[in-house]
């Protein structure tokens, strides 16, 4: 099979990129060595959109934060993907209006925005910040975005724009030869005049595949509680504590699909795979949120879970390989790296068009259809609906109020979801206070019957059954 | 939208939903009982085990059977029946917003409303399990789900955290199907499951249990490949020194229910801070006139023979009530517990004449104490007892004529 391009990782950054290459006359195919797009990094993250103050100016991170939070708003518009411009605030004791002003100071040389804000002006924007904090930076461009459903949106588009995603093939050889590169996975063998790596948390290894630079990465690991949507209403902003040089720091937000987060911790950590929770990391927390915000309710946790950052050095890398022709790109990209997602899409696009000479197709689909959500529904619709199709009128998932309906489309979306965590990552079933513990085993069956498979062959996610073995039978 | 009236409208059509239909048509109103399953039962309708039914039928049966019991006589009576149909709000108007697909969006008016919702596990999310988060970690409930519902085991090595009966109920089940249950785990120096529980699920087939013990993290990817635990000092935090690992690829979570009262957040009802339940009087009516709340959304219960008793009182009084024959302007006394019991229901009675029986649970496992119940400094109850444990729910009965002040219900040891 040949592509004029093959995108090697499904997460923000590389269905981004693919969505905005299937806007071309181009063959294109995304290569995703887990079951699902966004199964990694950009699962758990903190779903901020940064306003891009902190960087250090002049950055491949300062340049694509900005631009990309721009871009951002834009794109989750047009895919009908949950997002808030709420913007965010860091807050600051009376003896640290220095650091703010600091900060304030690298944001105007990044071109961002900000405001010092006193206490009153800062309990304005967020009335439950912590009784201590006197001062605060405020960034009404921040905001925050459901980072899985934003990659599930780009792959999504991209496939109904002609791009190709094949799940569950990691790459395991590229090589080089007549000016084609050729991609290996465990399946199939494919070539591409353009190969472009956004392989995340793999990325240096895919580099190494290649051939290409060869790069120390280090990872950093971090913990986070979600805390019941009964919450949400107690935040208003993104509220971050100052940053330091292991981060940004543990913050407290609303996600984008109602529930709140705190977190994430900064655990160093040499293993790509590093995502469990620790009990020390997580006290870390708990620890750390009163002294930004004084509503913490940790008793309101539904869920915990880690991310992973993936560090290359100071900055994002992103370019084509001084040895490898052809060869892009898109790795060590930490924070703020979901905010850079669309300038860095928007970057690679360039590079690729410019190289192929690819003119922009006739027909491309840019806005998606709305999603319907039950809870969105005005009545009328709503029942002129269930008229044509009941299974609107079948809640599956009782916390979330997700509909049968709603989680057939996902398994027959442009981007097929196949296992419980893919459903639950589009339609929120299961993310809620239950935690699938009502809805998951009817998930499974709806599953089974769509993709017309046995129950015990249906996976939670990432290879794993969930009914593992038949009980006795009867003789 | 589509618009039925009914006297009494009863959420959840379990055990406590058809015991609180049944009363209340027994008392005249016209009922209607909404169920969002495909079919009555509820939670019983999983849990195949024999022990139901014998304080209230007089014979053990299984949670089937005792279910069937129950749908057998609703189906006798003029009772609606409303299935797949899932309750979205409730308003103060007592009018019921129902999401059906027979139905569509439809809004059910009554005079009455009965909180019948039972109650949902505690999750490895609502206690912040650390580690991993791979398949295989489910509440025992899910698991028995699928077991005996779907007809698949979610393991074969199984480690369970939490004494609650129905993990203990899964212990048993797990090891019939061929599974092996390496241990459980219980924080607590005692178990919250009922005593016949543990000797009947745990001893008779050899499976230890840790008490003070906990899962500390979890281990695997994809897949679960084992866990960590440790002995709980004093504070109830794990010594970390001592962890020790368990390899298994299911942990089955026993860690508590919680009533399931999410559709009340829009209501203003007085809910208690113990039972998690509305705080309710005698008749299991709740600080809205007109709203009764009782089963496993008011308290959770051990034994669902008490859930149908205390349902048919709160069907009966949500009758009377959308049939204008409760009395008004009626004087109450608070209980309240206190000193060792955690909580005594109801937390509410009027005055008047009859015996009412009060609900109560203990904090800790008592030896040799005595409950004592006092009304305005005088004793009106009091009993021995050899021992008291948290997880089985005690009850006894007063006269309400006596009662000419608070209550207060509470250990002296």
């Amino acid at each position: 099979m040949n592509y004029d391009c093959i995108v090697i990782g499904g997460g923000v950054i590389g269905t981004a990129v693919l969505d905005r290459l299937a806007a071309y006359e181009l063959n294109v195919l995304l290569l995703e060595k887990e079951d699902d797009v966004a199964s990694f990094t950009t699962r758990a993250n903190s779903g901020i959109v940064h306003a891009g103050y902190d960087c250090d100016p002049d950055t491949a991170k300062a340049r694509f934060n900005v631009r990309g939070n721009e871009l951002l708003w834009q794109d989750a518009g047009e895919l009908d993907v949950p997002c808030l411009k709420c913007g965010s605030i860091v807050v600051a004791r009376a003896d640290q209006l220095d650091k703010l002003k600091e900060l304030q100071a690298k944001g105007e040389r990044n071109g961002v925005e900000t405001r010092i804000l006193d206490r009153q002006q800062t309990l304005e924007i967020e009335p439950n910040v912590a009784d201590e904090i006197e001062y605060s930076l405020y960034a009404p461009s921040a905001g925050i975005v459901s980072p899985y459903q934003l990659a599930i949106a780009y792959a999504d588009r991209a496939v109904l724009n002609g791009a190709k995603i094949e799940l569950c093939s990691p790459v395991t050889a590229i090589n080089r030869s007549g000016g084609l590169y050729s991609v290996r996975t465990d399946k199939a063998e494919y070539t591409a005049k353009i190969v472009i790596n956004c392989a995340g948390a793999n990325g240096a290894q895919v580099n190494d595949l290649a051939g290409a630079e060869h790069f120390e990465t280090t990872y950093r690991r971090g913990d986070y509680f979600v805390i019941d949507n009964t919450e949400r209403k107690n935040v208003s902003t993104v509220i971050f504590p100052l940053p330091t040089a292991a981060g940004k720091g543990i913050l407290v937000a609303p996600t984008a699909d109602g529930n709140v987060i705190y977190g994430p911790t900064a655990v160093d950590t040499t293993d790509s795979n590093d995502t469990a929770t620790s009990l020390d990391s997580l006290d870390s927390v708990r620890k750390n949120v009163p002294l930004s915000y004084k509503k913490a309710a940790f008793n309101k946790c539904i869920r915990v879970y880690a991310g992973l950052r993936t560090l290359i050095g100071h900055d994002f890398v992103i370019k084509e390989s001084d040895v490898l022709h052809n060869f892009i790109m898109a790795i060590g990209i930490c924070s703020p790296g979901l905010s850079s997602a669309p300038a860095i899409a928007e970057y690679i696009q360039k590079i690729v068009v410019g190289k192929l000479s690819a003119v922009p197709k006739q027909k491309v689909k840019r806005v998606m259809t709305k999603h319907l959500r039950l809870m969105e529904i005005d009545e009328k619709c709503l029942n002129d609906l269930i008229e044509r199709d009941s299974a609107w009128g079948r809640i599956v998932c009782r916390c979330e109020k997700v509909t049968e309906a709603e989680i057939v489309e996902a398994i027959h979306s442009p981007l097929p979801a196949t296992t419980v965590d893919a459903v639950k990552r589009r339609t929120r079933a299961g993310m809620g206070r239950c935690q699938g513990g009502f809805c998951g085993p009817r998930v499974m069956e709806i599953i089974s019957r769509e993709l017309g498979i046995p129950l015990d062959e249906v996976k939670k996610g990432g290879g794993a059954s969930i009914a593992r073995y038949k009980v006795k039978e009867v003789e | 939208m589509r618009t039925m009236q009914f006297d009494v409208a009863i959420i959840g059509g379990g055990p406590a939903g058809m015991a609180a239909a049944l009363s209340a048509r027994k008392a005249g109103a016209s009922v209607v009982i909404l169920e969002r399953d495909v079919r009555l039962g509820g939670i019983l309708n999983q849990c195949i085990h024999q022990g139901f039914g014998l304080h209230y039928f007089g014979e053990e049966m299984t949670g089937p059977e005792y279910a069937d019991r129950f749908r057998k006589m609703v189906e006798a009576e003029d009772i609606t029946v409303l299935l797949e149909s899932m309750v979205l709000s409730l308003g103060k108007d007592k009018s019921v917003t129902v999401l059906s697909p027979t139905y569509g969006l439809c809004k059910i008016q009554a005079r009455a409303i009965v909180l019948a919702m039972g109650c949902r596990e505690r999750t490895a999310g609502a206690i912040a399990l650390a580690g991993s988060r791979p398949a295989g970690i489910y509440t025992a409930g899910m698991a028995q789900k699928i077991c005996n519902i779907d007809g698949y085991l979610v393991g074969k090595e199984v480690v369970i955290l939490g004494s609650g009966d129905i993990g203990l109920i899964m212990a048993r089940r797990m090891t019939t199907e061929g599974a092996k249950v390496k241990l459980v785990l219980e924080l607590m120096p005692y178990s919250s499951g009922l005593k016949r529980n543990i000797v009947q699920c745990l001893d008779d087939y050899g499976i230890p249990i840790k008490y003070s013990h906990t899962v500390t993290r979890v281990e695997g990817s994809p897949a679960l490949s084992g866990i960590y635990y440790a002995p709980v000092g004093a504070d109830r935090k794990p010594v970390l020194e001592k962890e020790e690992f368990v390899p298994c690829d299911t942990l089955l979570l026993s860690v508590g229910l919680i009533p399931e009262n999410d559709l009340l957040s829009g209501l203003d009802v007085e809910m208690s801070r113990i039972t998690q339940g509305a705080v309710v009087d005698e008749n299991r009516m709740t600080s809205i006139n007109g709203v009764f709340s009782c089963g496993n959304v008011l308290h959770v219960h051990d034994l669902v023979d008490n859930v149908s008793e205390e349902a048919e009182i709160a069907g009966k009084a949500a009758a009377e009530y959308a049939r204008n024959i409760t009395r008004t302007n009626v004087e109450y006394v608070s209980v309240s517990a206190t000193d060792g019991v955690r909580y005594a229901l109801p937390q509410r009675v009027s005055k008047g004449e009859g015996k009412v029986r009060v609900f109560f649970r203990v904090g800790d496992v008592y030896k040799n104490c005595k409950l004592v119940a006092e009304c305005g400094g005088k004793q009106v109850f009091s009993k021995k007892f050899m021992v008291l444990a948290p997880g089985e729910m005690g009850s006894f009965e007063i006269d309400r004529s006596a009662l000419d002040g608070d209550m207060v219900v509470r250990l002296e040891r």
